[in-house]
């Protein structure tokens, strides 16, 4: 689905992806692990296409999409969501929901003065699946809150609910666990699995709560000083010399690392 | 009597002129802050982008003019006020073509953004004076006055006049229909929602498929309008001076600062803010008083509290004490 080959990040001297590639295979949900500053979350900028990469390429079921801006991936079906929830704050749930699919009729000047009519029927279709949406989460009491006030947890449900808004291929979860309580991470957890059952999505998600990892992604792939360290199941990555020296580190390596 | 002649007197003086210069400075203000909210940085091209949709205007009411169409007791300035819209639009988007999105696809800060922006003001300063020159121009026709002083005195047989110019009556009223089309436009419109999402938060816009050239190019061509709008208003109500346009800057920085960047409605209350403080705090007020004390106490002074030549300080006096208060301006706007 997703192949990415020799990607390389710089910032200024700083390698934050230093010749990462990997591969994700279509339908999967891939768990991305690594300790703080893996450059998992510059990976995905990357991908997504936030950030330019130094050198590599990315592309996506055989079409290259290196360097492409975030709301063309969005029509290719790429998706992300964001470390740090983001939200329309000003906004109610449900117009959050019904921000989602971009190039919407009313989008152009000539339809928002000539086309009322047309806007109006797709807005009634829009609002009848957020709604849905709302429900499938089980937050559908929340669609006339504000995003702005709703808690962290269901920031992140409101996250996971806008890639439901369109037929989305492939979903980056940016540590979609961080600052939510377990039973609000359960419920989280049961969505990802269902949209990847019953809707095909494939997911790539970073997380460090390993328990979650375990109960969802199969394959692990594990990044360390912004290379792929290993994959495999998650049994494996534990039980991989490298990954356990990059998270816990060895003597030895520090010593090399200071005389460097 | 006294006291009917003391209304009149204030609100002939201060309310009428002050609800004019508000609207203008409102105007002004929303477009400023619309550019904030979504092409984040602070527009000092602003100005003189009124100043050239104005001068647009102007030519093309000359033009009008020498083919004797007219609006009978309208300006015909109205009439012309569409193509100087265009005109305007076609500005700031070979601008923006020209020089702002080279900056965008750096993502260069918006500190730069503003230096930029400063020097496209001194551009666009050269090209309105190249066109039409440094003077003063008079572009207003039609009947001058909804309501003159005479007819007032002779209706009512009060001492005091209370006169209301066509221009300033065509300026309050243009501004609350486009301030209401510009609210209903953001609020209602799906292009709309997507200028504000955009604003709200970048990021996550671009994640929802919303195209950002596009937002950026439709609030080019509403701040081309606003901007037209408020620049011919004003030079109706005043008269057409390139210069004086360059110093409307300030006195619009501050309404839109005043009521929080980034915030339409507070764009609209600073502008009123500040325009009737700049008008009372420069107004002599011995006319009034006089009505109201006994005589004993009547005032010899013209109580003035500045000078008109200090009309500009008092929008940065009202700045600094709001900043210092509510630092987000008075409605929420984005921290400057």
């Amino acid at each position: 689905m997703i192949v990415v080959d020799d990607l390389h990040k710089h910032f200024g001297g700083f390698h934050a992806v230093d010749g990462a590639s990997l591969e994700i295979a279509q339908g999967s949900i891939t768990g991305l692990i690594g300790p703080n500053g893996a450059g998992k979350t510059t990976l995905f900028n990357v991908i997504a296409g936030v950030l330019k990469p130094t050198s590599g390429r990315v592309s996506m079921a055989g079409e290259e999409i290196t360097g492409l801006p975030p709301h063309e991936l969005f029509h290719k079906g790429l998706l992300r969501t964001f470390q740090i929830a983001h939200e329309f704050s000003s906004m109610t749930c449900r117009e959050n929901l019904m921000m989602v699919p971009g190039d919407q009729l009313g989008e152009t000047l000539w339809n928002t003065w000539f086309g009322r009519k047309r806007i109006a029927d797709q807005e009634r279709a829009l609002r009848a699946k957020a709604d849905e949406v709302l429900e499938f989460l089980t937050v559908e009491h929340l669609a006339d809150h504000k995003a702005g006030q709703i808690s962290g947890g269901q920031k992140k449900l409101l996250e996971l609910g806008r890639t439901m808004m369109v037929d989305a291929r492939i979903v980056f979860l940016d540590e979609v666990g961080a600052g939510v309580n377990r039973t609000l991470l359960n419920t989280i957890g049961d969505a990802i699995i269902r949209l990847n059952k019953e809707r095909g999505y494939t997911f790539v998600v970073i997380e460090h709560d390993m328990d979650f990892i375990g109960r969802l992604c199969n394959p692990v792939i594990c990044m360390a000083e912004g290379k792929v360290l290993a994959e495999g199941t998650l049994a494996e990555i534990k039980a991989n010399e490298h990954v356990i020296e990059a998270y816990l580190g060895t003597g030895l390596k520090n010593k090399d690392k200071v005389g460097a | 009597m006294d006291f009917l002649n003391a209304i009149i007197a204030l609100l002939n003086f201060v309310v009428v002129p002050a609800m004019a210069y508000g609207s203008q400075l409102a105007l002004g203000a929303l477009g400023v802050t619309l550019i904030y909210g979504i092409l984040r940085f602070s527009n000092f091209a602003h100005g003189d982008t009124m100043a050239f949709g104005a001068m647009v205007t102007v030519l093309f009411t000359w033009l009008f003019q020498s083919w004797g169409i007219s609006l009978g007791p309208l300006p015909t300035a109205l009439l012309a006020l569409p193509l100087g819209i265009l005109g305007c639009m076609g500005l700031l988007l070979a601008t923006d073509r020209v020089v702002y999105r080279f900056y965008r696809e750096q993502k260069a800060k918006p500190v730069i953004l503003v230096i930029v922006s400063l020097g496209v003001t001194f551009i666009m300063n050269g090209i309105v004076r190249f066109i039409i020159g440094p003077d003063d121009q008079r572009f207003a026709d039609g009947e001058r006055f909804i309501v003159s002083a005479r007819t007032f005195k002779e209706l009512t047989g009060l001492r005091e006049g209370l006169a209301i110019k066509t221009t300033q009556g065509i300026t309050v009223i243009t501004a609350v229909v486009v301030v209401a089309l510009l609210f209903w436009f953001l609020n209602r419109t799906r292009t709309g929602k997507s200028m504000r999402a955009y604003s709200d938060n970048e990021d996550l816009a671009l994640l929802s498929g919303i195209n950002p050239e596009r937002v950026v190019m439709i609030t080019w061509l509403i701040v081309a309008g606003l901007a037209t709008i408020a620049g011919v208003l004003y030079g109706l109500d005043k008269s057409f001076k390139p210069f004086t346009y360059f110093q409307l800057l300030l006195p619009i920085f501050a309404s839109a600062i005043v009521g929080g960047l980034g915030n339409p409605i507070g764009a609209i209350a600073g502008g009123f803010v500040i325009a009737f403080s700049e008008v009372t705090v420069t107004y002599a007020w011995k006319k009034v008083l006089t009505y109201l004390m006994p005589e004993s106490l009547e005032p010899s002074g013209l109580v003035q509290l500045l000078s008109t030549d200090y009309k500009l300080a008092v929008s940065f006096l009202i700045l600094l004490i709001v900043l210092l208060f509510k630092p987000t301006g008075l409605f929420k706007g984005k921290a400057v």
